[in-house]
């Protein structure tokens, strides 16, 4: 009888030392990139078109190395001389910001969005909310520096008269058109 | 409007890649014709759900049907959306993509590492998304916790007459044609559509978005 109490005391150890192991965290697999590093600077957006258009070809990586909160500072005056000899005949946009201004505004190329209301880069009354997949950016940004304070100068500079995209896009998630 | 003033922008301008101009499409020696190639980040309030916002960050631009083929989310890169709550333009959170095994592993939304440019991975993915094929019929969708994702290839939904910009700041031309050309008519991109609920992002009425690329040490 002894030896079977021991068997049975063992048996019932084994069982809960196993369960307890069942119990651990550990039968969850770990998440493979944990930890991964990512130190190599790629490229950086926000707007369309700040970089190549504003930052001087020998720069263009040095800004996609630059954290938005220190790109007014680097390129805010680079920012500045470009737009000027983009358009000698500048004073201000149809948005009422001077050369300073509108060059600080592009320099912190960040895309600010609303949380609250309506999304949209350009809609004749909101500005700057977000961009939507059928904004047209390119003639809002070009009226801005061609179009002089009432946004009709340079009539051949202020639209590229390409209004719309290739495919249209979908009501539903994802919204972008199947691929070519 | 004095020509002079257009050749020697365009010639700057013309340094760096030429035709590749379109909104971020190929913008700097370091990043053209490459997996870090970002062209554009589209942000704007669900058409489906007012309370969810959709991010949208595209990769590797001008892909011809051909090249969309052989075209997949590089394993080493990182496609990373940062989001500044406080309007400091540091970010606050952010939403980092890795393919990873064939699929897009979505971490966030969630407070950085350390903010910058380096960016360390934490704690498991929020969603780990199917990455839909070029060949296939329909769009697969992953939907986890509120968070929808899409991850591959897409029509590029940019459109911009380049080749006729390129040619006034040359000073080919004076102007604009109308109607235009759109240069990227029949590309396409690699593409990441995020769609969360605005609650997540910890704002008060703005935030500040952008995206960055950056590749594994």
């Amino acid at each position: 009888m002894k030896i079977t109490k021991s068997y049975f005391i063992m048996a019932l150890l084994a069982i809960g030392t196993s369960l307890q192991s069942c119990n651990s965290d550990d039968d969850q697999p770990a998440d493979p990139n944990t930890g991964s590093e990512y130190a190599i600077v790629g490229d950086q957006s926000a707007r369309p078109g700040v970089n190549i258009v504003f930052i001087s070809a020998a720069d263009h990586d040095k800004f996609n190395a630059t954290v938005p909160s220190a790109m007014g500072t680097a390129f805010q005056p680079q920012l500045q001389a470009r737009l000027l000899s983009l358009n000698p005949d500048y004073t201000k946009n149809f948005l009422g910001l001077d050369a300073a201004t509108f060059s600080g505004v592009l320099a912190t190329d960040v895309l600010s969005v609303s949380t609250t209301g309506t999304t949209t880069y350009y809609d004749g009354t909101n500005v700057l909310t977000g961009r939507k997949l059928e904004d047209d950016v390119i003639d809002f940004s070009f009226k801005l520096i061609f179009g002089g304070e009432n946004g009709t100068s340079n009539p051949s500079l202020i639209s590229d008269h390409v209004d719309k995209n290739d495919k249209t896009f979908l009501s539903t998630f994802p919204y972008e058109a199947a691929p070519w | 409007m004095k020509r002079k003033f257009w050749i020697g922008a365009g010639a700057l301008l013309l340094c760096g890649g030429g035709i590749l101009w379109a909104s971020d499409h190929g913008d700097a020696p370091a990043v053209s014709a490459k997996p870090t190639d970002i062209t554009d980040i589209y942000a704007f309030q669900s058409p489906e759900n007012a309370n969810d916002m959709v991010f949208i960050g595209n990769v590797q631009g001008l892909l011809t049907p051909a090249a969309t083929g052989k075209a997949t989310f590089d394993p080493n890169t990182m496609i990373e959306f940062n989001i500044d709550n406080t309007g400091d333009n540091i970010e606050d959170l952010v939403i980092q993509c890795v393919p990873t095994n064939g699929k897009m592993y979505i971490y966030g939304p969630v407070k950085p590492v350390q903010p910058g440019l380096t960016s360390k991975i934490s704690g498991n993915a929020a969603v780990i998304a199917e990455i839909t094929p070029y060949v296939a019929a329909t769009p697969s969708i992953t939907s986890k916790n509120g968070m929808k994702v899409f991850a591959g290839p897409r029509d590029d939904p940019f459109f911009f007459d380049v080749g006729q910009y390129v040619k006034f700041v040359s000073g080919e031309a004076t102007g604009f044609n109308n109607p235009g050309t759109d240069a990227l008519a029949g590309t396409n991109v690699m593409s990441v559509v995020l769609q969360l609920p605005k609650s997540s992002l910890n704002s008060s009425g703005s935030i500040n978005v952008w995206l960055e690329t950056k590749q594994k040490k």
